[in-house]
């Protein structure tokens, strides 16, 4: 089992240098020059000297590339240029910000999502079945920021329950949350109403009522456990999907964090910034990708045998 | 009687797949249950578990008794008894034991729900169901998952889970289908056993002859959902008296036959929504009169053990 | 061609299929001749009347410069619609090409093409366009190249998986041993045949690129000033979310009413065409 798990972590290294180099190579395809990507605007003419040795701009590609992932590997992410302060500090005042919302936001939609979707099974093709998958769809074609605006509109401008935006505190954590949750909980609910569905009909499960077992413990206990697993896989799987919430709901909600930081570099050709945001973000999608594949092991015995 | 079928009728949704079944088993018996795939024996089987609510059926007339009391009781009620006193083992061993959970625990919980055992105890007993199947290496086998057993192993096991909770009533659903002619054999050899030493009543259901042949005290003839016939095996397989079982001997490959010698029987079984008038083998009939075609043969007793229902038997008496 | 007139009719024959796809023929129409069908212009400032909510004058009411707002929606309406068909249309031939070559010919350019497709397909498609903006820079044509990008993974994985199963059927075989070239087996049976579930699958993702365009426009990443676009309308009008909730609203509202249509009529089209299966292990 843990050979397995370290079998697949030492997959990451090469994928996250894979990611590397896909980033670094963002500012040398950005029309011009890349010193002037690095350059503020009116600084002395002597900068771009020290901008060129300190990047090797001069210097053949592969080394620009060492000089730079090296300084990555030592927690030195560059400086931004607009702001003149070390990306790292940046990136690590925005951090915990963007992990509140994307944990409290991730742990909102699958806790609803699972309820809702194992409710609609359990009532399959009746009133209440219909009803939550009705809703459920209707929530997920919102485009999320319009229905982040839609929230602000009600809870914030009309009810004045709930802070407009910013990040003071808890309460300014809902509208964000709940806007990228009810995206989610589409998307769980009707995976996990699907997976319960299809595990119902299965022969075991036939088997388990003959055997005389109670069927809210087979509905609960058992089916769910077993359609948990491609849940699980999935809600791992789409970690992208949290990210992306997280970033436009940020904007929208004028909230501190990753996404923030990362919209506001690309508007101001910010480019150490830009790599910086781009490279954790995918490295966290890349990441969830390897965490489903080890709950997926953990979960159902007989992914062990393939994947390993 | 251990299990007594009188007249039994069950429909699904708007159709009804079973019109007045009967049949009879006691202690000790084994009782075959022979059928084409849509003849109605699996629906026969779900329908003695109690288990017809989970694909939308219901009974709609005759009664169903098990050891002198009725089945159409509250669920409640038939929850007791299922994996109690009346076992049931199912037609695809592939696909039923659950992939998640290490079959020890699959065997064991059929005693801590039904005889109330704690962990350890039903870990034992299983152990010793295992052995008596004759599985060696029950201590280690235990802790393995479904997907790391053979077909063989696994209908072994759900054979102990069905012999877990003490039965009085197995129902066997075409236990052998789904495996290997060689494991078939194994199979089959420890049923009978299990019947003979323990005086368990089995109902064993079927398509396959040569298994009837083998292990079948008694042989109930299945067709479009109605019996055709009913007698001792012996008697079954020397004089039939029903087209339907002559036919359906005949098509049995066997090593003396010359090449080109296979036989079927003409024609499909109907389905529910499209049976003929009258008889409902008449269509593939060698033997239909005018009568047939235009009324139901009724299923009459010649004695105990014996049923016919067809206007033009082979022994041309009516019985 | 005929071919595709029959499931489209089926499509409008359900009722969900009828309203949806009315709902969009409106919005073609409205897009296309949105000059004709009002007298405003989209970009002639009027302070006076800024601010002001639906009236006689301005049925969705003007924005913070005095802009009539439903032109600027029928105007928004002709960037959404070019922008995200165009983008999609460039991003699905791609994704057939890739596809089909690459479970046509199978080997090392199969595996290359899976892997690039496996390790992108996880990520949200708001960060590949991101990604592909700031590379291009804002505007419309980034906009294009990063919708493009973003949904080229799903076309290439689809195709591909189409094209798989259709490989081995046996009317392939026996025209390859009746000596029919590789172009002509990918491109006059394997491709044409592939074609009904990748199309409907362009179709519900142009209501999405729809969207990813509105966010980038949000952003003020997308098509810049003058051209108006839905996201950048609703971006200025957040400033105005106590005074003036209309102009959020309604352009919102028409684009999720939209997407909501665009879905409906995908799935009616799917039901028409019987291709449920062939869709779902994408």
């Amino acid at each position: 089992m843990f050979g397995f798990i370290i079998k697949r972590s030492l997959l990451l290294i090469p994928v996250f240098f894979a990611a590397s180099i896909v980033v670094f190579l963002l500012i040398h395809l950005v029309p011009g020059d890349p010193v002037d990507s690095l350059l503020t605007v009116g600084s002395p003419p002597e900068q771009r000297q020290i901008i060129t040795e300190r990047y090797g701009l001069d210097k053949p590609l592969i080394v620009q590339y060492g000089i730079w992932i090296g300084d990555i590997l030592r927690g030195d992410l560059g400086t931004a240029i607009i702001m003149r302060r070390p990306v790292a500090d940046l990136m690590a005042e925005a951090l915990p910000y963007s992990i509140a919302l994307g944990a409290s936001a991730f742990l909102f939609y699958t806790i609803v999502g699972v309820t809702l979707g194992v409710t609609a099974s359990l009532f399959q093709d009746r009133w209440p079945d219909r009803t939550i998958m009705t809703g459920v769809l209707f929530g997920s074609t919102l485009p999320s920021f319009w229905l982040g605006l839609l929230l602000m509109l009600i809870f914030s401008v009309w009810l004045r329950w709930l802070p407009v935006s910013g990040a003071r505190d808890v309460s300014s954590l809902v509208l964000p949350v709940l806007t990228i949750g009810l995206g989610g909980t589409a998307l769980v609910a009707r995976i996990t109403r699907v997976a319960m569905v299809e595990t119902q009909r299965k022969d075991f499960v036939m088997l388990l009522h003959a055997k005389g077992m109670h069927p809210l413990h087979i509905q609960l206990v058992r089916v769910l456990r077993h359609a948990l697993i491609p849940v699980v896989t999935i809600l791992a799987l789409r970690i992208g999907f949290v990210l992306g919430g997280a970033i436009t709901v940020e904007i929208v909600f004028a909230r501190p964090g990753i996404g923030t930081l990362l919209v506001r570099g690309i508007m101001q050709h910010d480019y150490p910034v830009v790599q910086a945001c781009l490279l954790m973000l995918s490295m966290a999608v890349i990441l969830g990708t390897f965490l489903g594949d080890v709950l997926q092991a953990l979960m159902d015995p007989r992914a062990r045998v393939s994947l390993s | 009687m251990l299990l007594e079928v009188q007249d039994m009728s069950v429909a699904i949704g708007g159709v009804t797949p079973l019109d007045g079944v009967s049949f009879a088993l006691d202690r000790g018996q084994i009782h075959g249950l022979v059928g084409e795939s849509g003849s109605g024996k699996s629906l026969t089987a779900m329908a003695i578990m109690g288990l017809l609510p989970l694909i939308g059926g219901r009974i709609i007339g005759g009664s169903l008794k098990f050891d002198g009391h009725s089945l159409q009781r509250p669920e409640t009620e038939l929850r007791k008894l299922r994996g109690r006193r009346i076992a049931f083992i199912t037609q695809n061993p592939m696909t039923a034991l659950d992939p998640v959970r290490q079959i020890g625990g699959q065997v064991d919980e059929v005693a801590m729900m039904h005889l109330g055992l704690d962990r350890k105890a039903a870990r034992e007993r299983t152990i010793e169901i295992l052995k008596q199947l004759r599985i060696s290496s029950a201590e280690t086998l235990v802790r393995s998952y479904p997907h790391e057993l053979s077909g063989g192993m696994k209908q072994r096991i759900v054979i102990a889970m069905a012999l877990a909770g003490e039965p009085d009533l197995i129902v066997a659903d075409e236990p052998t289908t789904a495996l290997d002619v060689t494991v078939q054999a194994q199979i089959i050899h420890i049923l009978t056993a299990l019947v003979r030493e323990r005086g368990l009543g089995l109902l064993l259901i079927t398509h396959d002859m040569g298994v009837v042949a083998q292990a079948c005290d008694l042989v109930t003839v299945l067709y479009a959902g109605r019996v055709a016939e009913k007698s001792t095996t012996s008697t079954l397989f020397q004089a039939p008296r029903h087209p339907y079982t002559n036919a359906l001997m005949a098509s049995v490959p066997r090593d003396d036959m010359a090449i080109g010698e296979l036989k079927g029987i003409p024609g499909f079984v109907p389905s529910v929504a499209g049976y003929p008038p009258g008889c409902r083998f008449h269509p593939r009939c060698s033997r239909k009169t005018e009568i047939c075609a235009g009324s139901l043969p009724p299923l009459l007793a010649k004695d105990k053990e014996s049923a016919l229902a067809c206007h033009n038997p082979l022994d041309g008496a009516q019985p | 061609m005929m071919r595709w007139l029959a499931p489209l009719r089926a499509a409008f024959g359900r009722p969900s299929g009828m309203v949806a796809g009315t709902w969009l023929l409106i919005l073609i129409a409205v897009a296309v001749l949105a000059h004709l069908l009002t007298p405003y212009d989209y970009d002639i400032q009027d302070l006076a009347n800024a601010k002001m909510p639906p009236n006689a004058a301005h049925w969705m009411g003007t924005d913070e410069f005095g802009r009539d707002l439903m032109t600027r929606i029928f105007y928004g309406a002709r960037t959404s619609l070019t922008v995200s068909s165009v983008s999609i249309g460039l991003s699905l031939m791609a994704g057939l090409t890739l596809g089909a070559t690459a479970a046509y010919f199978g080997g090392w350019f199969d595996r290359v093409v899976t892997t690039a497709v496996d390790l992108t397909w996880s990520f949200p498609e708001i960060l590949i366009a991101l990604i592909l903006v700031a590379i291009i820079g804002p505007g419309t044509t980034g906009t294009m190249a990063a919708i493009a990008v973003a949904y080229l993974a799903q076309f290439t994985r689809l195709t591909r998986a189409q094209i798989l199963t259709l490989k081995s059927e046996t009317y392939i075989e026996a025209a390859r041993s009746l000596g029919a070239s590789h172009k002509h087996l990918l491109f006059r049976h394997l491709v044409p045949n592939a074609l009904a579930p990748v199309l409907v699958a362009a179709m519900l993702a142009t209501g999405d690129a729809i969207i990813l365009e509105a966010t980038l426009g949000f952003f003020g990443l997308g098509a810049q000033p003058p051209t108006p676009s839905w996201g950048a309308m609703m971006s200025s009008g957040a400033a105005q979310l106590f005074s003036a909730p209309w102009i959020i609203l309604l352009p919102g509202l028409v684009l999720t009413v939209t997407v909501i249509a665009i879905n409906l009529f995908g799935d009616a089209l799917i039901a028409a065409l019987d291709i449920r299966t062939k869709l779902r292990d994408a």
